[in-house]
């Protein structure tokens, strides 16, 4: 362990070396360290059982569906959403997921509940279609009763329509 | 194991908090009836020996119903005391209530009571109830009870509870009170939703919707006992629970089928059997008072209207025409109401159908009505409604003509009231 961490720094202090005397030296001829593609020396990490569900910058991070009002169909912009996690769940068929149904503050709690499955049931629908097996999918509803944003505004009523899917 | 021991410690937990956290209520009445009937109330004979004054209890109940004006009688009168009727009728009083109550050597206290008809020169009532130093409210909630039968022709439901939703921060309660909003008592605590209380028709039961499971599971909860029965945890969600007036099983909402669809079950989860059968949404089932037909909430329509239909199935025939938003039915003891509520311009009001006559009106002014529910004597409806993004709680008569406002003390939402049955 210890010999592997000295032939590091010592590899590492090599390279530092190497790099310093490219840079202090203008007249060298010119190599260019900028276009990460040709630089032979990069390293990319590769880890071993890594997820494209924890990469925080990847598609899957986008986990939500907005609807327009009194609406429970998926929109073509979030078609992609759905898409990308059908992708994954197929390709990953012992991973389940929950798509919670949510509304806005207005109405009664148990029609809202109702209101709020139709969307979770929507983005299961479309999931189903996409070659997503009913095993590893349910469909329910916070109705309104966990909103997102407070408030009592459209802004706060448009981020509540939305069902979220949840690993 | 370890979740055991959790769950045990939780579970005194929660009776520890149940012990002390609780919110007071508090009752404004803001609305009275046309026509009151004067009635004298004289402080009861050694009432201080009990925990809480009886006759206040009982002119506060008289007081808040909206049909009677109190007369003071500025002294003691006990069961026992002559009564000069034409005095009383010449201060202004139809009726006079006296009373006394004395502790028993078991510690217990009789509570005895005589109403007279100052009209008429004759005696209407008496009682004598004896009673635990805890439960001298509800004996002073028995004896109004008493006197709104004799006085109105109609059982009084003083000596109700009622049972709603509080909110506190990320604190959900489910809490049960008298129908006055004193001795509060926490039946459920929880840090995730409570919805749709719906009590059992001898009162000592609850179910409800509960999301600590991070989904909508309906549970029946004993409230003496404490325990908990699952109704209903089936994939999807689970939610809108009513009793069947014998008691022996509910009708429930289930998405299982992929919609929101309405099945019958019994009280311990068993023989479930699907009712309605359509691709959209419906809801909020409520059995009629002969258990025979469902009132619910369905889209088939388009928007949510009130359908009825028979429990064994069949056709449903739709009930509200009036606004495209028609939700939350609820059905009077007495058969002869539809409550529900309504949108209309962008507000959502508490409206009440007369079933025979097909007579609709509504009875509020707010804007956020919710979650009606009819005393069990059919007089009154207790609803939630939203005050500033608050959430409180209203009563109004059937007639429209009595309104009080139930809010909590210490701030906080209070919600999704429902007025308990009769109790013996």
């Amino acid at each position: 362990m210890r010999t592997l961490t000295s032939v590091f720094i010592l590899s590492s202090a090599l390279l530092l070396a190497a790099c310093s005397s490219t840079k202090l030296d203008d007249k060298a001829p010119v190599v260019d360290h900028s276009a990460s593609g040709a630089d032979a020396r990069s390293v990319g990490t590769v880890n071993t059982g890594s997820d494209p569900l924890n990469d925080p910058q990847g598609v899957l991070a986008k986990r939500s569906v907005y609807f327009d009002f009194d609406s429970y169909v998926v929109k073509p912009e979030y078609q992609s959403v759905v898409e990308n996690h059908a992708k994954y769940l197929t390709s990953h068929r012992d991973r389940k997921i929950v798509i919670q149904g949510n509304t806005d503050a207005r109405g009664g709690a148990e029609y809202n509940l109702a209101l709020g499955q139709k969307r979770a049931e929507a983005v299961r629908k479309s999931l189903s279609l996409l070659g997503v097996s009913d095993s590893q999918m349910e469909a329910v509803s916070f109705g309104k009763e966990k909103p997102k944003a407070q408030g009592n505004d459209e802004a706060a009523w448009a981020e509540n329509r939305r069902a979220d899917i949840v690993y | 194991m370890s979740k055991t021991i959790f769950l045990r410690l939780f579970a005194i937990f929660t009776l520890m908090i149940a012990n002390f956290a609780h919110a007071q209520l508090r009752v404004e009445i803001a609305g009275v009836g046309a026509n009151q009937i004067p009635i004298a109330i004289a402080a009861f004979g050694n009432e201080s020996v009990a925990p809480s004054q009886v006759s206040a209890i009982i002119k506060a109940d008289l007081n808040r119903s909206g049909y009677f004006r109190i007369i003071d009688t500025g002294n003691v009168m006990t069961e026992n005391t002559p009564v000069n009727y034409a005095d009383w009728k010449g201060r202004g009083a139809n009726a006079i209530v006296v009373g006394s109550v004395s502790r028993l050597p078991d510690g217990r206290f009789d509570v005895k009571y005589r109403l007279f008809d100052t009209v008429r020169e004759s005696q209407l009532s008496s009682m004598a109830l004896t009673t635990q130093p805890q439960y001298i409210r509800v004996a002073g909630h028995k004896i109004a009870d008493d006197i709104y039968l004799k006085l109105l022709g109609v059982p009084g439901a003083f000596a109700t509870r009622i049972a709603y939703v509080t909110k506190s921060g990320r604190e959900y309660h489910l809490e049960v009170a008298d129908s006055d909003g004193e001795s509060v008592q926490v039946a459920l605590r929880s840090n995730e939703p409570i919805i749709s209380p719906a009590w059992s028709p001898d009162g000592t039961k609850v179910a409800y919707v509960s999301f600590e499971n991070k989904k909508p599971v309906v549970y029946v909860q004993d409230l003496v006992t404490r325990r908990r029965t699952v109704v209903a945890n089936f994939k999807g969600s689970n939610s809108a629970p009513a009793w069947s007036p014998d008691g022996s099983r509910l009708a429930v909402a289930l998405s299982r089928s992929g919609s929101t669809q309405i099945y019958l079950v019994n009280a311990d989860g068993s023989n479930l059997r699907r009712l309605t059968n359509t691709s959209g949404i419906d809801t909020e089932p409520q059995f009629s008072g002969d258990g025979q037909s469902i009132y619910f909430t369905s889209d088939r329509s388009g928007g949510p209207q009130i359908y009825k239909m028979s429990i064994t199935g069949g056709d449903a025939r739709r009930v509200t025409f009036n606004g495209p938003y028609n939700i939350s039915p609820r059905i009077s003891p007495d058969g002869k109401y539809l409550a529900y509520i309504s949108q209309r311009n962008g507000k959502f009001q508490l409206y009440l159908l007369d079933l025979s006559n097909g007579q609709e009106m509504r009875l509020s002014d707010t804007a956020r009505d919710e979650s009606p529910s009819f005393s069990p004597n059919s007089r009154y409806i207790l609803y939630a409604t939203s005050d500033g993004g608050r959430g409180n709680l209203a009563v109004v008569s059937v007639d429209g003509s009595v309104r009080q406002r139930l809010s909590l003390q210490a701030g906080g939402n209070i919600q999704e009231p429902t007025w308990g049955p009769f109790m013996k």
